[in-house]
């Protein structure tokens, strides 16, 4: 079997589609995302998916834990004590005004107390006693990969892939067997303990939506347009030109996830652009199709079984017939 | 930073490469990257079981072949009552049991699953014909004495023992081909582990049922399939480096050491020819042992620290990522230092490892959204 599909870069054509359009998928932009989480609250009301606990972690603004059958997008937060910039330590603000720059009301009129605790202004504080301090923010969802391990693994066709390019779940085909769950390279799909749902779910690029020439209802309800939805070519012209501003901006942390066709998935039809490192959000630094080693694993085998029917008659070496 | 430097100055031996300092670990608040299988104790169970029908499948063929019916007989049973086993196994790990037979609706050769599932379907009807040969003389008539269902037995008999190999090899696929790093790691060796320990199994099953003079061929495939079993488990280990720490800790820790410890003992046993009885215990209880070993691997697997340093996702990779976009700023370690949180793995709670209250029982009569 000689992998196939990791030559291709259409997995709709590959998949057998004769004139599909073109393939769609997400350009989330974290160094734009407040946080507010409206794509997951438009994500569930969308597609009806249950609510998944309504517990405090503890982990900053993060309480929806990670992706799973019940949170098709999750909004990931880090504190860092990082600046979020490379600004040079000796630039001074201590004398810039920003209201009288914005044409605000007079600065030096008194304040009216409102009874709110005290705040001096940003910058006022003696330098010595800021810490430098960021707030990563992250919406992460299904991958979409051009090669993806979940339907290459699936034994009942459940998983597809769509005329969109997207891979998606047939939850009246599938038969809950979960190989598709340790097989994603991302730790996305998930099958919920709930016997009475019992199949695998995941992000489905709204497929009904795209189906209708609707936007997917999270890049839909984004405010900050962090997710952005359109054609995959598009997005990564857009997300280099975005990174190169960035970057020419001092944000040099800021750094393209998933963009890359040449990575272990074939590229992903959801990428991203991080300002750290893909650990720090829970993403794998270098994501590989489990079934790139496939053929591999089936010459092993192969010799394996090759090995025990030998010995098997090695065994019987001798045994006369009586 | 460049993550390049940090990758190798990591490496054991090569510490003065490290160029930047020794930094925090990182990860999503210690929590694992991909997620490990839902699968539970049904699978382990239907390892043990699928390698000791296919194994059994071989020894009931030679047996056969040879003119042995001593040892046929106990042979043909245990497969038929094994895979049987087996199926049962795999219909209740089903989230949907009542759609197994989704199964079937496709052939995918990327899919291990998928193809198990036909070479169950091939294999199960062989056996079964096999072991019914056994029973003919339940059977009224002509069908129960005469010589058609012996000869088809012995055809069903060879199809199955050419199948069985298949049967106890595929298995190993199917749990390396995840990107559960400790299963992943060892694909290149786990097979032969299946293999070797389904042969020590059904050789010591055989062994169990055997009387001591037509024993010889199940006791040479104990001790084979034994020494094939550790030989080849010490070699994966070794050839896995981190991702095989997790084996040698907690459940997986205690199943591995008490396989480790049965095998040798059958083997011993089986090699002296002697104690027929109590040495076929031993080879199958290895192999039950080794298989819900390397089942409760997963959950320690997916743990952080080495879901990031395994090669599956570094350095397999020939992709770099351009210098301007990695140039700067962060600072990451691929290695949690000891008793750091994130070190442990986090309580088998389900996906989130955070303890959540119990949601209220929805009222009767409702359904899931999701359910369709």
């Amino acid at each position: 079997m000689s992998n196939r599909q990791f030559g291709t870069q259409d997995p709709a054509t590959a998949a057998g589609y004769p004139h599909p359009p073109a393939r769609k998928g997400f350009f989330t932009d974290t160094s734009v995302c407040i946080g507010c989480k409206a794509c997951e609250v438009a994500c569930k009301e969308w597609n009806a998916i249950p609510e998944d606990g309504m517990a405090l972690t503890g982990h900053s603004y993060d309480n929806s834990v990670g992706l799973g059958a019940s949170t098709w997008r999750h909004v990931a937060f880090v504190e860092q004590r990082k600046q979020l910039g490379q600004m040079p330590p000796s630039l001074d603000h201590a004398g810039l005004d920003v209201l009288a720059l914005a044409g605000g009301p007079d600065p030096a009129a008194a304040p009216v107390g409102l009874g709110m605790p005290a705040m001096a202004l940003p910058g006022a504080a003696p330098a010595q006693e800021r810490v430098p301090f960021r707030w990563l923010m992250e919406s992460d969802v299904c991958k979409h990969c051009t090669h993806a391990a979940c339907l290459d693994v699936c034994p009942t066709g459940s998983l597809f892939r769509t005329e969109f390019g997207t891979v998606v779940v047939q939850d009246d085909i599938c038969n809950g067997c979960g190989y598709c769950v340790p097989a994603c390279p991302y730790g996305v799909i998930e099958r919920p303990d709930d016997a009475a749902v019992g199949v695998a779910q995941k992000c489905t690029l709204c497929y009904d939506r795209l189906k209708g020439d609707l936007e997917p209802a999270c890049a839909k309800a984004c405010p900050t347009q962090s997710i952005q939805f359109g054609d995959l070519d598009e997005l990564r012209e857009r997300a280099r030109r975005r990174a190169d501003t960035l970057h020419d901006a001092g944000v040099t942390d800021a750094r393209l996830y998933g963009h890359d066709p040449e990575d272990g998935v074939g590229g992903t039809g959801a990428f991203f652009l991080l300002l750290d490192e893909p650990e720090v959000y829970g993403l794998p630094p270098d994501p590989v199709a489990t079934t790139r080693d496939l053929p591999q694993m089936w010459r092993r085998a192969g010799l394996a079984a090759v090995t025990l029917l030998a010995g098997a008659i090695a065994a019987f070496a001798g045994e006369v017939r009586r | 930073m460049n993550a390049t430097p940090v990758r190798t100055g990591r490496r054991r031996g090569h510490r003065e490469r490290a160029m930047v300092p020794e930094a925090e670990f990182t990860s999503y608040y210690g929590r694992p990257i991909v997620k490990p299988s839902p699968w539970g104790p049904d699978i382990p169970a239907y390892l043990f079981l699928g390698g000791l029908a296919g194994a059994s499948s071989l020894l009931a063929a030679g047996a056969d072949l040879s003119g042995n019916g001593a040892l046929r007989r106990p042979a043909r049973v245990t497969a038929l009552a094994a895979i049987l086993g087996s199926f049962a196994a795999l219909v209740h790990d089903l989230g949907r049991p009542a759609r197994f037979h989704h199964m079937l609706r496709v052939a995918k050769v990327t899919s291990p699953m998928s193809v198990g599932s036909w070479i169950l379907v091939a294999y199960a009807p062989m056996a079964g014909l096999a072991a019914a040969a056994e029973f003919r003389r339940l059977l009224p008539g002509r069908l129960g004495s005469g010589r058609v269902l012996p000869g088809l037995g012995r055809a069903a008999g060879v199809v199955a023992a050419l199948l069985g190999p298949a049967v106890a090899s595929y298995t190993a696929v199917l749990l390396t081909d995840t990107a559960t790093p400790s299963w992943h790691e060892g694909r290149r060796d786990m097979p032969f582990v299946f293999v070797g320990s389904a042969a020590a199994a059904a050789g010591g099953m055989g062994m169990l049922r055997t009387p001591v003079t037509h024993a010889r061929a199940a006791r040479r495939m104990a001790v084979g399939g034994a020494m094939l079993d550790l030989a080849m488990s010490a070699r994966m280990e070794s050839a896995m480096g981190l991702s095989a720490e997790p084996m040698r800790q907690g459940t997986a820790g205690r199943f591995r050491t008490a396989a480790r410890a049965l095998t040798a003992t059958g083997a011993v046993l089986g090699a002296r020819g002697r104690a027929s009885e109590p040495g076929g215990i031993v080879p199958g209880g290895d192999r039950a042992a080794g298989r819900f070993g390397v089942h409760a691997v997963r959950h320690l697997s997916c743990r952080p620290a080495v879901r990031t340093r395994s090669p599956l996702h570094r350095g397999t990779s020939t992709r770099t990522p351009p210098a301007e976009l990695t140039a700067t700023g962060s600072s990451t370690s691929y290695e949690s230092p000891p008793g750091h949180p994130a070190s442990r793995c986090p309580p088998h709670r389900g996906r989130r490892g955070v303890p959540r209250p119990r949601r209220p029982a929805p009222p009767a009569g409702a359904t899931s959204p999701r359910a369709p």
